[in-house]
Formats: C-alpha cells, sequence, structure tokens
C-alpha cells in the first residue's frame, strides 16, 4: 500500500512538475530559431537578452509597481473593513460579506468585463481618457480586498474582545489600544492578506486583459507573445521568478518548523 | 470594539466597483447600441448553446478528473508526518506561483506534432499522437491548472477528521473500505464540494487554455466574451448577456452543490 501511494504520488507530481522542468530546461537552450523544443547546446544567452528587452522589463517594472500600490492599498482598506463587519450586526455583516464574495465566486470573466464597462463609462465621460496604469490599479486592488478581508476576519474572531476593554480600563485612548492591542493580535492574518494581495496581482491576468487598454504588465505581455511565438527569454524570465518564489517559500517554510519547534519546546518545558 | 464605521471606505469601493459594474452588465444585457430596451441580446445568446454545452461538459469532465486524480492524493499527504505534509502541500502549491500562461504555454511546447511528448514515443519507435488542437488537451490544460484548488480544500478536511471517530469505526467491525466509504469519505464531503465549485467555475469560464491548447477549434464561453468585447466581433450588449447567462448558469450550479452540503462551512472553506 505504502509503495502504491509512493508511486501515485511522484506520478501526480511529475505530472505537475513536468512542464515547468521543460521551461527551465529550454531557458538554456542555445537555439538560433525561436525553438520550443529542439535541443541545442547550452548559453546563457536568453538571460542576456531579457537584461535587454526594453519591453519586457517595462511590463515587469508595471507589474510590480501595481501589486505594491495594490498590496498596500487593498490591506488598508481591508484591515478597516474586517474590522468594521466584525462590529456589524448579522443582518449587516451577511449582506456585506455577501458583496465580498461576489467577486470570488464570479468568473474572472465576468469581473473583468465588468469592470471594463465601467472604466469606459467613466472615461467616456471624463473627456475620452484611455484604460491604463490607473483603471488597472483600481481593478487589482478590487479583487484583492476580499482575500484580505477573509484573511483578517478570523483573527478577529479568535481574538478576546475582552482585550480591548481591558487596555481602555487601562487608560488607553481608543486609537492607542488598537494600535497596542488590537494590531498586534490581528498582524498575522493582515500580512497573510498583504502577501496574499501581492502575488494575486502579479499574477492576474484575465481581470488585467480587460481593464489595462494598451498598459502591459507581465502577463499581458507574455500573452501577446504567445500568439506569435514566445522567445525563450520568457522561459528565461520565468525560471528567475520560479526560483525567487522558490527560495522564498523555502524559507517562510524553515522559519514555521522551527516557529513549531520552539512552541513545543515551550510546551516541553511547561 | 464597535467600529462599524471602519467598513465605511470599503463599502463606498465595493459599490463603486463592484456593484455599478454588475449592474451596468445588466443594463448592457438589456438594451441595443442606440440605449434602448431589449431582449434581443438574451435571445441572441441561444445561438451559442452548443458553445455553452461544450464549455459545460469540458469544464464538468476536468473537474471529475481532477477529483478522482486529486482525492487520493489529498488522502496520502493527509496521512504522512505533519513535517512532511507541509512540505508536500507546498510542492502542490508552488506550481501555481508560476504564471499559468507560462504553464500552458510549456504544455504546448510538450504535446506539439514535433513536440518533446512525440519526440519521446518517436525514440522508442512508436508512432506519432496528435496531441494539440483536440479537446483532449484543452481538459489536461484545465486539469493541471486547477487541480491543485482540488486537492488543497480536500487537504485541508482531511486533516481535521478525528482519528477517534476512524478507530470507532474500526473497532466496530468495519473494514477499510467500508471506513472509507461511510465514515472518511461523507466527512470530506465539504472539502469535495468546494474542490468541485473552485475547479468547475474557473474551468467552465476559461478562455486562454481553449485559445492555447484548443487552437480555436474547441470555442468556449469565455472565447465568446472575449470576442464581443476586445476581439473581432466586436458586441459588448451581446457579450454583457453572455457573461449575464454564464454567471447565472453558474450560480445555479453552486446552489445545486451547496444542496449537497449539509450544515454551512464546515471547515472545507476556501484556501489559496
Amino acid at each position: 500500500m505504502k509503495t502504491i501511494s509512493r508511486i501515485y504520488s511522484a506520478v501526480l507530481f511529475l505530472f505537475l512538475y513536468a512542464p515547468i522542468f521543460v521551461l527551465i530546461v529550454f531557458s538554456f537552450n542555445n537555439s538560433t530559431t525561436m525553438s520550443r523544443s529542439v535541443w541545442s547546446g547550452f548559453s546563457f544567452k536568453w538571460y542576456a537578452q531579457l537584461m535587454q528587452d526594453g519591453m519586457l522589463l517595462n511590463a515587469l517594472r508595471n507589474t510590480l509597481v501595481i501589486a505594491v500600490i495594490a498590496a498596500v492599498v487593498s490591506t488598508v482598506l481591508g484591515t478597516a473593513a474586517a474590522i468594521g463587519i466584525n462590529g456589524m450586526n448579522k443582518w449587516m455583516k451577511r449582506m456585506v460579506m455577501n458583496v465580498t464574495n461576489l467577486p470570488m465566486v464570479n468568473p474572472e470573466i465576468v469581473t473583468g468585463v465588468s469592470l471594463m464597462l465601467l472604466f469606459v463609462f467613466f472615461a467616456k465621460g471624463m473627456g475620452n481618457i484611455s484604460l491604463g496604469m490607473f483603471s488597472l490599479i483600481l481593478a487589482h486592488i478590487t479583487f484583492c480586498l476580499p482575500y484580505v478581508i477573509l484573511s483578517v476576519m478570523p483573527k478577529l474572531r479568535q481574538m478576546d474582545s475582552h482585550l480591548y476593554e481591558a487596555a481602555q480600563d487601562l487608560g488607553c485612548s481608543p486609537v492607542l489600544a488598537f494600535f497596542k492591542v488590537v494590531l498586534p493580535e490581528i498582524m498575522p492574518g493582515i500580512v497573510t492578506g498583504m502577501i496574499m494581495a501581492f502575488t494575486l496581482s502579479i499574477d492576474d491576468f484575465v481581470i488585467s486583459y480587460f481593464t489595462s487598454g494598451t498598459t502591459q504588465t507581465l502577463p499581458i505581455f507574455i500573452y501577446s507573445m504567445t500568439r506569435k511565438r514566445i522567445s525563450p527569454e520568457i522561459n528565461a524570465l520565468s525560471t528567475l521568478l520560479f526560483g525567487t518564489i522558490m527560495v522564498l517559500l523555502i524559507i517562510v517554510n524553515l522559519r514555521q518548523s522551527k516557529d513549531r519547534k520552539a512552541e513545543e519546546n515551550l510546551i516541553e518545558e511547561a | 470594539m464597535k467600529a462599524k464605521s471602519a467598513a465605511a471606505p470599503y463599502a463606498a469601493w465595493m459599490s463603486i466597483f463592484i456593484i455599478v459594474p454588475m449592474i451596468l452588465v445588466v443594463i448592457f444585457a438589456f438594451t441595443d447600441k442606440s440605449g434602448a430596451f431589449t431582449f434581443k441580446n438574451i435571445a441572441e445568446v441561444g445561438q451559442y448553446s452548443n458553445v455553452f454545452l461544450r464549455s459545460i461538459w469540458l469544464g464538468a469532465l476536468a473537474t471529475v478528473i481532477s477529483l478522482l486524480l486529486g482525492y487520493p492524493l489529498a488522502y496520502i499527504i493527509s496521512h504522512i508526518s505533519a513535517r512532511r505534509q507541509g512540505m508536500m502541500i507546498m510542492l502542490v502549491m508552488l506550481p501555481m506561483w508560476m504564471n499559468f500562461l507560462l504553464r500552458t504555454y510549456a504544455w504546448m511546447t510538450l504535446l506539439e506534432d514535433n513536440g518533446i511528448i512525440n519526440s519521446l514515443l518517436a525514440s522508442f519507435g512508436l508512432g506519432k499522437l496528435h496531441l494539440i488542437n483536440t479537446q483532449g488537451a484543452v481538459v489536461l490544460g484545465m486539469v493541471y491548472n486547477y487541480i491543485p484548488y482540488m486537492i488543497l480544500p480536500l487537504y485541508s478536511v482531511l486533516t481535521k477528521i478525528d482519528s477517534s471517530v476512524i478507530e470507532a469505526a474500526q473497532d466496530l467491525g468495519a473494514n477499510q473500505m467500508q471506513v472509507f466509504s461511510k465514515v472518511t469519505f461523507p466527512m470530506s464531503m465539504p472539502g469535495v464540494i468546494s474542490g468541485i465549485t473552485m475547479v468547475f467555475v474557473p474551468a467552465v469560464s476559461t478562455f486562454i487554455i481553449s485559445k492555447m491548447l484548443g487552437g480555436g477549434a474547441n470555442l468556449m464561453i469565455g472565447d465568446l466574451i472575449d470576442m464581443q468585447f476586445l476581439g473581432s466581433a466586436y458586441n459588448p450588449n451581446l457579450g454583457s448577456a453572455i457573461s449575464l447567462v454564464l454567471m447565472v448558469l453558474i450560480l445555479i450550479c453552486m446552489g445545486i452543490m451547496n444542496q449537497f452540503d449539509e450544515g454551512e462551512n464546515n471547515g472545507g472553506g476556501i484556501m489559496i
């Protein structure tokens, strides 16, 4: 039974990683044409070209700028919203949460076209300004917000509501009590939400595609290339991104298991 | 802490960027180019019923395959040591961090007529297979892209099942098969339901996978919407009508799914 489940997991992971493996291998392909599947020797040349591709670097910059702004704004708005929603009565809470869930249950493409209709409508009203960075940022904040709220809400619910009152009884002003007591308690949720918003924003294609006008983000740039042929530069870029993400995840994972160990030690000592 | 007003900016934001756009979709769906009320767009959606049927069929197929492939893996992961669980789940999530366009593109390299799979087959002296630009390739792309959304909720439910319940069933004489079919599987139902919805919704509405792996011959609802808004057949009114029908369709599907899910939100939950 154990061997069967090992083989099964191995096959499924092979399925999950085969395409990524192919991308990484072919990023080092020394082909003169843009051939996708003929190996002609090892080279770093696509990495070198990547560093000089202005369009691509510009798209990368746009992507990062949008992701940072969207993550920060949606985290601030979302955290405030979570606190507000937490204080609402049952009926209000349910109504607000239904709206919050809407972008998550709705197909992405519908959210995309509905936002596009809104932006085009506004743009026309304000004298034919075209869609671009601004509309992209607004759209990204919108689809990131629910994820921030859903990661902050559980932390608020777990928190002992008397803590805040206790802090006030001890002489804190409401604002001070919030920053000294509530914020540290819900911080893990806020951080998770922010990371989630950031990665969702970087990766989003469907909604960006409809709201970008002529501005290019990385996924849009990749899409426009798939209609011709993707230059192996993209393989190089995705290898770099993948490597960065893997290192980050491993660090996070190691930190978590360290924390867990520390916790276990504490329990043993007690 | 009763700070209802903290949610005010958010409420304003969502009204402008979620509710108003939805209303715009509805308005566009029921008006013609001049802005007059009409049912014509909705009626026209009927012409594309074959596209709708194909999308639902392929999406459902991809969902079932994801469930059949993902359940065993989620089960296996939930039964190994806690340390290795974290590692394995990270491995499941890692591919999701790579842009899905790139991953789908890599499948093109694998599936092409002169691609890697066919080269491998040839080197074993086997004949070529025509893989790309088929419905099979589209389903493969969907399963590949969305299977983590199936595995993660299943895993989170399966790890939460109290092992003493399973031991009790064993004490009462159930064999392995019975334990699974009478205890484990029913208790994992919330995960199954959220997994199914999380795979089915994006699969039905995709418009890139079908374009890249289906070669344009296997048009799906998403492609149809794209064509009306940014493509050759520019007609946002019809596009809105199709979007509206798609939305209603998915709401109905989810309503049906929720009928199978007794008790609300008991831990299945959405997990990204």
